[in-house]
This record gives C-alpha cells, sequence and structure tokens, in this order.
C-alpha cells in the first residue's frame, strides 16, 4: 500500500467539501495512510462464496400508510435554526 | 455521592407520595453541580425538568397513575434530540441547534414518568473512546481525575458512576456504551440492532448505531431497555419486539452454555484485567454453567472492518452539516461553494474531518470494491462466526476493553491507539447482536467489565444472565 499523496488528499478534501489548511493536509496525508495501512489486513482473507452485508435486522421494504402524519412540526420550527431565512425559504449565498 | 435505590423503588416512592418529583429533580440537579470538576455534562435542562416534576406531582395528587418511571431523573447523551436547551453532539457545528423535535427514546421515557435533567458530554459525533474527541472539553473518571471515562457516552457513564442521576442514555456504534461503563464502574448495554429507535438520535454509522441505556444494576438497565424498545414508524429498521418483559428475574446459570472467546485473552490483555475477567468467569462455573473455550477466528478483523463501514458511513451521514439549513455557518464567504467549504473545515473538529476523509477514500470509484465491499462481505464472515457459536452456547463472555481507564492524553495524539480501544466491543456491533458490559473487581481501583454476548434478538435471556452474575459478583 502506498502512501497517499498531497494531491490525494486535497482531492479527498475537495470531494468533502473541507478546505483544510497546510498543516491538516500534512497530518492527514500520514494519518489516512497509516489508518490504510491497517485496514489492510482484509486484503487477504478469503471470502470466496460470501455475500456482502449491508444490514443485519433481513427487514426489507418497510413501508407505512400512505397517508400525511402531522409530527407536530411547524415549517418555522424547522426554519429556526437557519443562518438566513427569506419569505419562508432557506436563503444561501450565490451559487457562481 | 447521591445515592438511589432501584428505578421501581424511587417510582413506587414517588407514585405513593413518599418523595416528590420535584424534590428528586432537584437532588438531581444539586449533584450535578457539585460535581461540575468531572465535567459530565455539557447543559443542564432544569427548567423543563421542574416544570415536568410539578406536572407529574399534580397528576399523583389527583390519584393518577404516572408510570413505571415516575419521578426518575436521568441525563441523555447531547446527541438525543431534546425539546429543551440545546442538543450539540458536543459539536462546535452544532453548538447553537435546538432541536424541533425529540428522540423517540426520550418520548418514551417522558411517557413513563422520566425526566430528563441534563446533556452528557461525549466525543463530537460520538466519534471517539474517552471523551476527548469533544469539541468543549474532556470529561473526568469519577474513580481517578487524570484519567478518561471512555466514550464515546463518557459523560454518561461519569454521571451515573458520580450517583448524580440512577441511570442514563448513550448509544453505541463500536463500543461507546460498553467501554465507558467498564472504565466507570457501571452497567452499560447495547441492545440488538434494530430493537431501540435511533429517530431523533444524531446519526453516525447507521448500519452499527444502537441507543443504549447506562445504570448502576441490570435490573434498571433492563428496565429502562423494556421501555424504549420495539417498532418505531419513525425508524424502519426497528422490529417488533417480544412481549414478554426484560430484567424481571434472572436466570439460572446452571446447566448453561458459556463459551470464553479464545481472541479476546490475547498479548494485548493486560494481566489485571485478565485476572478479574478469569475470576468472573470461575464463578459463572461455580455457578453451574458450563464454561469452556470457543474460537471465533474473524472477530479480530472486526476493528478493521468497522474502521471501513463507519467512516463510510460517517461520510454520508455528516454530508447533511453543509452550514445552511441548520448548524455552523462561516461568516464572510463570497458563493455557496465557498460557504459549505468553510462552514465544515471550521465547525468540525479533527476526528470529523478525518473520518469524512477516511469514508470519502473507500466510498471512491476504484476503491470501492478493494475496502467498502470487502468489508461488508467479510463482515458476513463474521457474523458467520458468531451464528456458528450461538448454535453451541448460550452466551459468549469475554473482557469490555483489554486495559482499564487510561490517562487523558495517553492515547488522543495517535488515532489508531485510540481505534484500538474498541477490539473486542465492535465485533458485536458488526455483527448486530446484543451485549453487556458488567462491573467486575478492578485492577489498582480501576474498574474492569467482563462483557456478555447474546443470540441476535435474544436480549431478554442475556439481561437475566447478566443479571444472575451480578447477583453472583455481589
Amino acid at each position: 500500500m502506498s502512501k497517499l499523496t498531497r494531491d490525494d488528499v486535497l482531492k479527498l478534501a475537495r470531494l468533502s467539501r473541507l478546505r483544510l489548511s497546510d498543516e491538516e493536509i500534512e497530518k492527514f496525508q500520514t494519518e489516512l495512510s497509516e489508518i490504510l495501512e491497517y485496514v489492510q489486513q482484509l486484503e487477504n482473507v478469503d471470502v470466496s462464496g460470501l455475500e456482502p452485508t449491508y444490514q443485519v435486522t433481513g427487514l426489507a421494504n418497510v413501508t407505512r400508510k400512505d397517508e400525511p402524519i402531522d409530527y407536530g412540526v411547524t415549517q418555522e420550527d424547522l426554519l429556526k435554526n437557519a443562518p438566513a431565512v427569506e419569505n419562508h425559504q432557506f436563503k444561501v449565498k450565490r451559487v457562481l | 455521592m447521591a445515592d438511589w435505590p432501584t428505578l421501581s423503588d424511587i417510582a413506587s416512592q414517588v407514585q405513593d407520595g413518599k418523595v416528590t418529583a420535584r424534590e428528586l429533580v432537584e437532588k438531581s440537579l444539586v449533584a450535578i453541580e457539585e460535581n461540575k470538576e468531572f465535567d459530565a455534562v455539557i447543559s443542564m435542562t432544569s427548567e423543563r425538568a421542574r416544570s415536568r416534576a410539578d406536572e407529574i406531582d399534580v397528576r399523583i395528587k389527583n390519584g393518577e397513575q404516572v408510570g413505571r418511571l415516575a419521578g426518575v431523573p436521568f441525563i441523555a447523551k447531547d446527541n438525543f434530540l431534546t425539546l429543551t436547551g440545546k442538543t450539540t453532539a458536543a459539536s462546535n457545528m452544532l453548538k447553537p441547534f435546538e432541536a424541533p423535535y425529540q428522540a423517540t427514546a426520550i418520548n418514551k421515557l417522558e411517557a413513563e414518568g422520566a425526566i430528563c435533567v441534563a446533556k452528557a458530554n461525549l466525543d463530537a459525533f460520538a466519534h471517539g473512546s474517552s471523551t476527548e474527541n469533544s469539541d468543549f472539553f474532556t470529561t473526568k473518571n469519577p474513580h481517578d481525575k487524570e484519567r478518561v471515562p471512555g466514550g464515546s457516552s463518557g459523560g454518561s457513564a461519569a454521571a451515573v458512576a458520580l450517583g448524580v442521576v440512577p441511570f442514563a442514555l448513550g448509544t453505541d456504534t463500536g463500543g461507546s456504551v460498553r467501554l465507558p461503563a467498564s472504565f466507570t464502574g457501571v452497567v452499560g448495554y447495547k441492545p440488538s440492532y434494530g430493537l431501540v429507535s435511533r429517530s431523533g438520535v444524531v446519526a453516525m454509522a447507521s448500519s452499527t448505531d444502537v441507543v443504549g441505556p447506562l445504570a448502576r444494576s441490570v435490573e434498571d438497565t433492563a428496565l429502562v431497555l423494556d421501555i424504549m424498545a420495539g417498532r418505531d414508524d419513525l425508524d424502519s429498521t426497528t422490529f417488533e419486539r417480544d412481549k414478554e418483559p426484560y430484567g424481571k428475574d434472572s436466570l439460572d446459570l446452571s446447566g448453561k452454555k458459556i463459551g470464553v472467546i479464545r481472541e479476546y485473552f490475547g498479548e494485548g490483555l493486560e494481566a489485571g484485567v485478565r485476572q478479574n475477567i478469569e475470576a468472573a468467569i470461575d464463578m459463572l462455573n461455580s455457578a453451574g454453567a458450563q464454561v469452556s473455550e470457543v474460537s471465533l477466528p474473524s472477530v479480530p478483523l472486526a476493528l478493521a472492518v468497522y474502521y471501513i463501514i463507519c467512516p463510510a458511513e460517517v461520510s454520508s451521514n455528516l454530508a447533511r452539516y453543509d452550514g445552511q439549513r441548520f448548524g455552523y455557518n462561516a461568516p464572510d464567504t463570497k458563493n455557496l461553494d465557498e460557504s459549505y467549504e468553510l462552514s465544515r473545515e471550521q465547525g468540525f473538529g479533527a476526528e470529523a474531518k478525518r473520518r469524512i476523509m477516511m469514508g470519502t477514500y473507500v466510498l471512491s470509484s476504484g476503491y470501492y470494491d478493494a475496502y467498502y465491499k470487502k468489508a461488508q462481505t467479510v463482515r458476513t464472515k463474521i457474523r458467520q462466526e458468531f451464528d456458528k457459536a450461538f448454535e453451541e452456547f448460550d452466551f459468549l463472555v469475554g473482557p469490555t476493553a483489554p486495559m482499564p481507564a487510561f490517562k487523558i492524553g495517553e492515547r488522543s495524539k495517535d488515532p489508531l491507539q485510540m481505534y484500538l480501544t474498541d477490539i473486542m466491543t465492535v465485533a458485536a456491533n458488526i455483527s448486530g447482536n446484543p451485549a453487556i458490559s458488567v462491573p467486575a473487581g478492578t485492577s489498582d481501583n480501576l474498574p474492569v467489565g467482563l462483557q456478555i454476548i447474546g443470540n441476535y434478538k435474544d436480549d431478554r435471556r442475556l439481561l437475566a444472565a447478566a443479571r444472575a452474575y451480578q447477583e453472583l459478583a455481589s
């Protein structure tokens, strides 16, 4: 397993929408490489004939009646934590 | 240290008018103030606690039956959404967050008369094993202030160990209830995956997150679980519970087959812990249980599996914190993209960033099969080994952690060293099995926890067996 490059870390940071400091980039380069090296032990485990487990309950297609439920939460309640609101909507910075 | 009768006794006393709910709430609030130096608590929910207590006292005066936890104060880990004060998950990201609705687990406890008096400290977003990853402060271990209480539910465990409340709520994604229970000498329970609703709990790794109680006895732990368990329309991973109540009786251990997990007794196990766990196993033997060794060869791989699956799910669950609808919003940004990047950069601590990055890596195209899919397939192997073991054994036992509480700062510089703390708890999260940590003596005056693992959905028998052990040990 090769060590993550600075560019690898920058690409991950961009995908994760994190603007890391130079210090963090260096730190994560080492730390993430170490963690990847640790999980590398799975590489040689024989899993032939086995399917992945994505969940353990065995429940599938859990649905409820297609009726509106009143959770007692208003639009105002949901907007109260927003940094900026206008006309009952979340207000964000321009996209471009 | 404040002392408390059993939860059932407290509720009876309140119902019978021997003590008021308000008196109990005040007792708890005073005890929290008196124990401030341990930093177990992020915020108090005094106002709502007092008004709920007064309401309960009026109902009792009017001759109403209030419930099985009438007037019982408790503390919730601060990743449970509550309709009072802030819900921070111990993160700068959620520092100002006021939840618009309340967790199902809290609603169910309130419906039985329990009263939430405070929110407990944790590693931010429950990422950690010591509370040192809290963005606010580190909780101190009640047994030694220079040591950690374990994590991530460290504040909840410390609060119970200090006796400021008779029980607390935590969450266990890789060991976060059992580890701090072990480090602080209390009982901590991780239910079968899907038994308790996570609606209104800040999500970490959704395929292993469970809600679990911490208390001083198995009996109390079981009562809290009994109230919280069961299907919830708001969490589609929950299943219908069995009808019989949990924790009413202890199990006759005579003839029960108990498997000692060989892989948990290797080199990394501290001598003092080994000694206590072996003594606990001898006790089970003397009670007539048929104890023998069992090997689960893939269980040591569970931590590597976990540190692929968990960050993968974390990177997805934490994508919602973009600074636009709730949570931290960075000032002075030029456009939306910069607002996302800077809000997340400034709002998340180091461990959250580390897990987001790691998760993004293992899920990215080209690496998905080699890491994520491989980990999920090894997960199947681990589950199969557990299933096979439970064809032969009623319960599996081992230590909860390889060591007692470590010193603050001892492991926090190396993330991998911190991850290794969970080496014995994490397998049950990967497999979904229920597991409990019960106090089993001390090593150099620091508590040690015995871990008992049950078959999937066999929570009632696991609690009954743990209760039997606790009766033997006391």
